[in-house]
């Protein structure tokens, strides 16, 4: 067997009989849709992993040179497929950006309340799914029940509930309809006081906190050299937020808005009293803490959105009125990263002066927060990996694009 | 029965009787346990629906989806039957009969109420758990002879949990047989009748605690959340019978249910009083212990209170399995082998004590300077339903003397040597409760 002995892999499988190569999907219930992972076992103890991806590739950023910026639209909803306008949000600004155009300030916080309403649904699944993960089924369940309220929301808003295509360079393709804000206003006061009930299944089960606690710890150091970003980042304890820290164009959206960046300074996070404290297991770093995180900042979600509603309500000028669908870009490029649920969501558009994009291309957080699966996997258990695959709330959708 | 048989047929001591009725209490068991466990499906389905803000089944077969399991059980038979090219088509077509089979032969020393039971034998605590300890092989048979590595996973995962719950477990099931002296299932559950003070969970303290570590032995030994590792379905796909399909899935899905209806219905005979409800209203009103009709229809009761109480057990179990996540396996062998030994130990030393010092105890056993091993013996042995009429509530040892009118028990120290006779008379536990005689204070 000549061949095989080329491949240095073959050999030590051969030698080392003990060790087991294991599939972990890409058809597996707690891969999150296509991942694969393929696990070096010895009995339970998994000594390397390795994600191999592109099951779920669409050729989008290619389409994308096919198609000018709000044919796009639609491709992008289809990345991030639980955070759909965040993504139309993360593009319909590039393509602003490179326009130089300015939207009104109505259409400003209209965004800012469809956003953050999105960061909510995409941390409720991250939330249930994770708990899926790690064996509760319920928690799956009450955090979806939440999320069809909010997709009633939207569909109230666009006709769509998944792929929105709402927001869109320029503003919105249409105004709030009436009595949404009230509707809006009705969910947010029936879904805050039910927060707790999240902790008590989960946060602070005594169970959950064992299986999350210390395991798959990321260091500062190593969240920011793998370019881990969003809950992942922050979770490690790095202050960084992009609706603080990004772009003029982007933080403008936020201007004069009180929320905090949810991160942890001396074992406490910001207004922590009202949530439970951090259990004694858990390292800054660790599953819970990300986990933790998304649950917090579906808080500062909350807070964000009552804002903007109340400011949207008082605001002149209209929804915005989108480009039109042939508008000419004028030539050069423009680059521009938003704080999407799970990390910084980058789009970058070059344009050659016609209407339709030289070249479109998206910047995948979950693509960097999973590359980093390999460095913390190594010696964990089986029943590990989709615990700490998990606390990173991978979308495939987004990495393969 | 097998009389009964005869006489109709007109023959006489022949084995046609006993055939036909041991098929009778084949049939009748095997329709429990598979009744049963479409059942306890139908509940889990139910009651996790409403843990879940939804409805759960409602339209197959009426109104509640009564049927929604049959259903079910149609479409798994009419599924293609797949074995694997890898597996070992031998042992994998063998591994779910021997755990459903182990699961429904465990069901044979099991009594349903006072007597009812399809064989009455002396060491059924010991047979119970034997049998539902088989139960293993048919995992660990599956998940190596699948040829999936992801089966092989859960078979070890299941082997090396066996061996962390099955010690606690043995420890906690020791307590209450030590209380009654005997092993015989049929016995302990006697023991407790009469208030509901008489159970042996509310013997001691101790006796309290352990049946809570009993509880959650007994959930990892039918694998049930959160100690489901062998089929873990987020970890490991479905584990063991990840390449299983139809009839041969639904195999192991019956000996999961029955077992759970098994352990819970063991955990209602050693700790809550079996069929004998929590006011002894059959007692009051003279029909236990009565024969004849007024006897079955106690019996009948007796039986449907068992029932409750086991399903009672089967529900904590469906509603802690959508309540809580699943432990790593790590945890679950610390969980049995370093917090349940030494608890059990401890709880079964001080029980031990609790008995020995003679310490005051609402169960009634204890009264009357009875230990409660002397008290019943003769409820075994001595025939059932003599000359009887009314035997009254159970409330203190003399009124739990069954047996022959000459021989009364007194209450008061002085009665000793009345209960050692007591105790000589019976016949099968004789050497063993003279010498816990002499041993007691």
């Amino acid at each position: 067997m000549a061949t095989k002995t080329d491949d240095q892999r073959i050999i030590e499988f051969d030698v080392r009989t003990d060790e087991m190569l294991v599939n972990m999907g890409p058809q597996h219930p707690s891969t999150h849709g296509v991942l694969r992972l393929v696990l070096r076992t010895d009995g339970e103890i998994v000594s390397q992993v390795e994600p191999h991806i592109g099951y779920l590739h669409r050729c989008a950023e290619k389409i994308g040179e096919n198609l000018t910026p709000r044919q796009w639209i639609p491709y992008t909803d289809r990345m991030d497929y639980l955070a759909g306008m965040n993504m139309n949000l993360g593009w319909a600004l590039v393509v602003e950006k490179l326009l130089e155009h300015q939207i009104s300030d109505k259409a400003r916080h209209l965004r800012v309340v469809i956003s953050e309403l999105n960061r909510i649904a995409s941390h409720l699944v991250g939330m249930g799914a994770y708990g899926l993960d790690l064996g509760t089924f319920s928690p799956f369940l009450y955090a979806f029940r939440e999320r069809e309220k909010i997709l009633d929301l939207f569909e109230d808003v666009c006709g769509a509930r998944l792929t929105y295509s709402y927001l869109t360079p320029g503003g919105a393709t249409a105004d709030l309809p009436p009595g949404w804000l009230q509707r809006c206003e009705q969910f947010l006061d029936q879904f805050e006081p039910i927060i707790p009930e999240y902790h008590a299944l989960l946060t602070t089960n005594a169970i959950f906190i064992k299986r999350t606690a210390s395991i798959g710890v990321i260091s500062p150091e190593l969240a920011i050299s793998y370019g881990c970003t969003g809950p992942v980042l922050r979770g490690s304890g790095v202050e960084h937020d992009l609706r603080f820290n990004g772009e003029e164009i982007y933080t403008e959206m936020y201007d004069g808005y009180v929320f905090e960046v949810v991160c942890e300074k001396d074992g406490h996070y910001p207004a922590d009293e009202d949530y439970p404290d951090v259990p004694s297991e858990a390292v800054l770093g660790d599953c819970w803490h990300r986990f933790y995180v998304r649950m917090l900042e579906v808080i500062q979600s909350i807070k964000l959105v009552r804002q903007a509603m109340e400011r949207y309500s008082t605001a002149t000028g209209d929804h915005g009125v989108p480009i039109k669908f042939n508008q000419k870009l004028p030539k050069g490029e423009a680059y521009l990263e938003t704080e999407a649920p799970r990390g910084q969501m980058g789009f970058y558009l070059v344009s050659d002066g016609t209407a339709i994009p030289w070249r479109a291309r998206a910047r995948s957080s979950c693509f960097c927060n999973l590359s980093i699966t390999a460095e913390i996997c190594q010696n964990c258990l089986i029943a590990d990996i989709p615990a700490i695959v998990g606390s990173l709330d991978v979308v495939m959708g987004e990495i393969d694009r | 029965m097998a009389e009964f048989i005869n006489g109709i047929v007109g023959l006489e001591g022949a084995t046609f009787g006993y055939v036909v009725a041991a098929l009778v209490h084949c049939v009748l068991l095997l329709h429990v346990v598979a009744v049963g466990a479409l059942i306890f499906i139908w509940l889990e389905r139910k009651v996790s629906g409403r843990i879940q803000d939804r409805l759960g089944p409602t339209r197959v077969g009426g109104k509640f989806g009564w049927l929604q399991t049959l259903a079910d059980g149609i479409k798994l038979i009419a599924k293609e039957d797949v074995t694997p090219d890898g597996a070992d088509r031998m042992l994998f077509k063998l591994a779910p009969y021997i755990s459903f089979a182990a699961s429904f032969a465990a069901f044979l020393a099991l009594p349903f109420a006072d007597g009812w039971v399809a064989n009455n034998i002396n060491s059924a605590v010991f047979f119970v758990l034997a049998v539902l300890g088989l139960e293993v092989f048919g995992v660990i048979l599956a998940g190596y002879a699948s040829g999936s590595k992801w089966s092989l996973f859960g078979a070890m995962r299941e082997a090396a949990q066996v061996v962390s719950y099955e010690i606690p477990l043995g420890l906690c099931v020791v307590v209450p047989v030590f209380l009654a002296g005997t092993m015989n299932l049929v016995t302990i559950g006697n023991m407790q009748a009469g208030w509901l003070s008489n159970w042996f969970v509310f013997h001691d303290p101790f006796t309290f605690c352990i049946f809570w570590i009993f509880f959650t032995c007994a959930t990892a030994s039918v694998n049930r959340a959160p100690f489901d590792l062998a089929e873990a379905e987020s970890e490991l796909v479905a584990g063991f019978h990840t390449e299983y399909s139809g009839l041969r899935w639904s195999f192991f899905f019956m000996a999961e249910y029955g077992s759970m209806f098994l352990v819970s219905g063991l955990g209602a005979i050693l700790f809550f009083g079996g069929w004998n409800g929590p006011v002894p209203i059959m007692h009051i009103i003279g029909w236990a212990d009565s024969g004849g009709l007024t006897g079955y229809l106690a019996n009948l009761a007796g039986c449907v209170n068992f029932m409750l109480k086991a399903t009672v057990g089967v529900t904590v179990m469906i509603w802690i399995r959508w309540t809580l996540p699943r432990l790593r396996i790590d945890q679950v062998i610390t969980t049995c082998l370093k917090y349940c030994v030494p608890l059990a130990s401890a709880c079964f030393l001080g029980a031990l004590c609790w008995e020995v010092l003679d310490i005051w105890s609402p169960n009634h056993l204890h009264l009357g300077s009875k230990p409660a091993h002397q008290v019943n013996e003769d409820w075994a042995t001595v025939p059932r339903f003599p000359e009887l009429t009314n035997p009254g509530i159970p409330e203190s040892g003399d009124v739990y003397e069954n047996g022959p009118p000459e021989m009364p028990a007194e209450p008061g120290p002085e009665s000793v040597d009345g209960d050692t006779a007591a105790v000589e008379r019976a016949s099968d536990h004789q050497l063993f409760t003279s010498s816990r005689q002499e041993d007691s204070p």
